[in-house]
């Protein structure tokens, strides 16, 4: 591990702004949907009106001879599949034979404008047989249902089930055993960016140029190659400023392929902007989840096993499905010690847009269910929250069962911090009536330790570039999606090299300049990409030190590096200034390229069982949190009224941005807890714009107290871990916890709608009632 | 070119960030439109379809409104203010440096919205409270800040002498 430099001014401040902010707050910043767009023609994309069928024939000649349309595409021009995962690539970008959801592409058109793109789209003829649909799990599952993709039997995309420990033995030593089942509905990033795709044709040189949204910019790359049967080196994908992401973007989108045929099949440039209408049907959210689970306990609350099964509703593609329910059984650990642990796990497909990653991707639902078990077990074994939690921590450095690494664990320290920042003791069971504290934990991996697209290179790849005017110009391909990765970049570069900041420039998101990235997704960016950044930067350092040396005529090993200049230790020579080593550096070699690059070792990329890899990092972040609630139980309406929160972060690298991550991952975390859900009426979304799709607003968003807790990873940069998702999951289960807390009622199911819980205050009603009638009954 | 005729055009003179200007509008052209495409001012974004997100939020003769919802002939005679106007003589206005300086946004999208929500806010109510802050940003999501340092940024923001 890199520590921290002492005394820099990085160390000692809260953090910097981001090295973009100007750009953001002044509104210079251009999206995709800002670019310069002379001459682009408007795309736009006419969607399956039903929700699963067979294409019998699809007319596109009137679109295609009306005036202004100058280029009409269909699943006719391309025959490629395209997807995240090698092994379930089963989506093309314009439906081909059958459609599988309302909504889903099946032509595009570019125009010379909006109206005459809007005309075309009407004179598209669809014709389609339809076929048997189904909205839920247990419905596609059926044993007569249909199948959506023929070689997936039961409609199920993949089934997991792994056990580790002598899950029997577990139960069977427990004080108490308890299940429950536990349904979160499915919900959507809602990045406030819309969807955006500027491509360009060119064919006098046959190259293509992709400006567009993605988180992955690699993979996009691939995928336009692939589905465009392009020479890779022909195309060019560059990011533009990215308004938010959450894991919408991490995969391919059916828009960006359509923009690029479009474009080629126009031969120039198209822009196509989807509608938040649209950005809905895209999706690619969290999955509806209904789980199962069931606990051992000790007494004293020391977990015994643990026995979990997953259902996960898809939609209609694999996307990232396989991940998903890999990474939601490998979740249940790594967080508490828990000796034995059974995991069987379903997704299936449905008759919906296709879900995919979202912020904690695949840990959140089930980890939703774990902590409200736990809490209700303490509860009934009459047990602080807190002890019980204590009674399960891991010891670092461990293994987890199935075989995740860990080598730094604050979540005892996150729990000591919530506890007294929430006057816990002191408050809890005190409160006015109708108000509750309650408490969960979470955890998220630092990056994938093995990427999805295996190809034997380093994970993450920097290179830094140092001239005659003495800027450091790093380059990265790591995509800054807002969260602040091209600033956490720059202050390992600076640190690393003792330089001010304001001397770093990040170029970031180029195909044609920047080192190939496996982009923005599984929390990678700070760990791999903050790794590959320092060793860049010591490349870079050792040749200057090399070149201070020579000017100096002293040993390199004699040579500090301070303060922004170089001087010879224990001597008394005049130190020399950062520019004039940099010109002693130049001479004879002129402009200095460094690269920096790292990669996961073989004993962090988890187990041998089947799916082994999902899961497996090299740090975890971890999570306690406290969330206060008051519940008026004559309208059901739950406020949430504070919320405190603590992260293990390793080493915050830029605190500021730690705080900013963990107070937005909280607060979605409390959106999918109290108002976010897609719904969908046979299939026809019901929740397309954010008026329908409950985003909390300002007016219902509770103060968030941040604790940051450092465990120093120790192969962590400067000892830091992902900060950007861990703190998302702790916040349902804590705030069902307060909930209980509050007034005595349980929930099952996410979010917890003023609706949901008059169901359940009625429900409770009914039973007392139902009490009080057997007990007067002889 | 066939289809239908273009809708009317009249002539529409208005304040646009300081400047009187003249530019023949169609009936139906948003504000939010005008200002990206005629005017050139990409600022001003577009998250929704319509009234739903604040991110195309502008002043109108000094009041925050959302440019989608607002249609370009309706602003004869009047003064419209974008993001793009704050920042004068070489300084960030107050809002743009606590907004910056204390992560008042993160990926940036919504921040012109809100901050010219809350430069219209501050216009009337120059020491908001809290509460002032939650009502008045109350139309403009954000999905990345959980709004708490955009509070923060605000409140700083007010402290700061216009």
């Amino acid at each position: 591990m890199t520590a921290p430099r002492k005394g820099s001014a990085i160390r000692e401040r809260r953090g910097v702004p981001l090295i973009d902010g100007v750009e953001k707050v002044t509104g210079r910043a251009r999206y995709t949907a800002d670019l310069e767009r002379t001459g682009a023609l408007v795309g736009r994309i006419f969607r399956s009106p039903v929700s699963h069928g067979e294409i019998l024939r699809l007319d596109v000649s009137k679109a295609s001879a009306l005036a202004g349309v100058v280029a009409v595409v269909t699943g006719a021009d391309c025959p490629h599949t395209y997807g995240v995962l090698p092994v379930a690539m089963n989506e093309y970008p314009l439906a081909r034979d059958k459609v599988r959801y309302i909504g889903e592409p099946v032509a595009a058109v570019a125009a010379i404008d909006a109206a005459t793109a809007a005309r075309a789209l009407e004179l598209i003829e669809l014709e389609v047989r339809e076929l048997p649909a189904y909205y839920t799990a247990k419905d596609a599952r059926a044993p007569d249902a249909a199948l959506l993709h023929a070689n997936k039997p039961g409609n199920v995309e993949r089934a997991v089930h792994h056990v580790f420990g002598d899950v029997a033995a577990g139960f069977a030593s427990a004080d108490l055993v308890r299940e429950a089942t536990i349904d979160c509905a499915e919900v959507n990033h809602a990045q406030m960016e819309l969807h955006a795709a500027l491509a360009e044709f060119d064919p006098l040189t046959g190259r293509l140029t992709m400006q567009s949204v993605s988180q992955v910019g690699y993979y996009l790359h691939l995928m336009l190659a692939r589905c465009l049967q392009m020479d890779e080196s022909n195309i060019r994908v560059i990011k533009p400023f990215i308004g938010g992401g959450f894991g919408a973007r991490v995969e391919v989108l059916n828009f960006e392929i359509a923009a690029a045929l479009l474009a080629r099949a126009a031969q120039g440039k198209v822009l196509v902007e989807l509608t938040r209408e649209e950005c809905f049907l895209t999706h690619r959210g969290r999955p509806q989840t209904t789980t199962h689970l069931k606990l051992g306990m000790k007494k004293d609350g020391r977990m015994t096993a643990c026995e979990c099964e997953v259902v996960q509703s898809g939609g209609a593609y694999a996307g990232y499905g396989i991940i998903t329910i890999l990474y939601a059984g490998a979740l249940l650990q790594g967080l508490y010690d828990i000796p034995a642990v059974k995991y069987d796990g379903y997704r299936a497909y449905t008759n919906l847009p296709p879900c995919g990653a979202m912020r904690g991707h695949g840990a959140i639902n089930v980890r939703h269910a774990f902590e409200v078990l736990v809490n209700r077990m303490a509860r009934e074994l009459q047990l602080d929250p807190f002890a019980v939690r204590r009674a399960n921590l891991l010891k670092a450095p461990t293994r987890t069962l199935n075989e995740l690494m860990i080598n730094s664990y604050g979540l005892g320290e996150c729990l000591d911090r919530v506890e007294r920042a929430s006057g816990w003791h002191e408050r809890r069971g005190k409160l006015p009536a109708g108000k509750g504290l309650g408490v969960a934990c979470s955890h998220y991996v630092s990056g994938a330790a093995k990427p999805i697209h295996w190809t034997g290179e380093p994970d993450a790849v920097i290179n830094v570039k140092l001239d005659w005017d003495g800027g450091v110009t790093v380059l990265t391909g790591a995509a800054d999606i807002g969260q602040g990765s091209s600033t956490m970049v720059a202050i390992a570069v600076a640190e690393t090299l003792h330089l001010p900041l304001e001397r770093v420039r990040v170029i970031a998101g180029d195909s044609a300049i920047t080192p190939k990235d496996n982009g923005a997704y599984s929390s990678r960016i700070t760990f791999q990409v903050g790794n590959a950044a320092i060793d860049a930067a010591n490349a870079l350092r050792t040749i200057l030190i090399e070149a201070a040396a020579h000017k100096l005529a002293a040993n390199p090993e004699d040579i500090e590096c301070a303060g922004g200049v170089f001087r010879v230790v224990r001597g008394d020579q005049a130190p020399l200034a950062f520019e004039q080593v940099v010109k002693a550096a130049l001479v004879d070699k002129g402009t200095i390229t460094t690269k920096g690059t790292f990669t996961c070792p073989p004993e962090a990329q988890g187990g041998k069982h089947k799916g082994g890899a999902v899961g497996s990092t090299m740090g975890f972040s971890y999570t306690a949190q406290v969330v206060e609630v008051s519940v008026d139980a004559s309208t059901g309406a739950v406020v949430v009224d504070k919320v405190w929160a603590a992260l293990d972060c390793g080493h915050a690298i830029n605190p500021l941005a730690v705080e900013g991550q963990i107070e937005g991952s909280a607060w979605m975390g409390m959106g999918q807890a109290l108002s976010e859900e897609t719904r969908y009426l046979n299939g026809l979304p019901a929740h397309a714009s954010l008026l329908e799709y409950r985003v909390p607003t300002m007016a219902e968003s509770p103060p968030i107290e941040v604790e940051i807790v450092e465990s120093h990873d120790p192969r962590g940069p400067f000892g830091a871990k992902e900060a950007g998702q861990g703190a998302l999951g702790a916040f349902a289960p804590a705030m069902v916890a307060a909930i209980a807390n509050a007034i005595g009622v349980d929930m099952d199911e996410l979010p917890v709608t003023p609706d949901r819980l008059m169901e359940a205050l009625v429900e409770r009603r009914r039973r007392a009632r139902l009490d009080q009638l057997r007990e007067a009954a002889p | 070119m066939q289809g239908e005729p273009s809708p009317r055009k009249r002539i529409v003179r208005m304040r646009l960030n300081g400047r009187w200007r003249e530019e023949a509008v169609a009936d139906n052209l948003l504000l939010v439109d005008f200002l990206r495409d005629a005017a050139g001012l990409t600022g001003t974004k577009t998250g929704c379809d319509g009234g739903e997100c604040g991110a195309c939020t502008v002043l109108i003769d000094g009041v925050a409104h959302p440019a989608c919802i607002t249609l370009a002939i309706r602003c004869e005679g009047r003064s419209i203010e974008t993001i793009e106007s704050l920042a004068t003589g070489g300084r960030l206005h107050r809002l743009q440096r606590a907004f910056h300086e204390r992560l008042g946004t993160q990926c940036g999208f919504c921040a012109p919205g809100m901050i010219m929500a809350a430069e219209g806010l501050l216009r009337r109510e120059p020491h908001p409270s809290d509460a002032d802050i939650r009502q008045a940003l109350s139309g403009n999501l954000c999905r990345c800040t959980g709004y708490v340092k955009i509070i923060e940024s605000v409140h700083a923001a007010a402290e700061e002498a216009p």
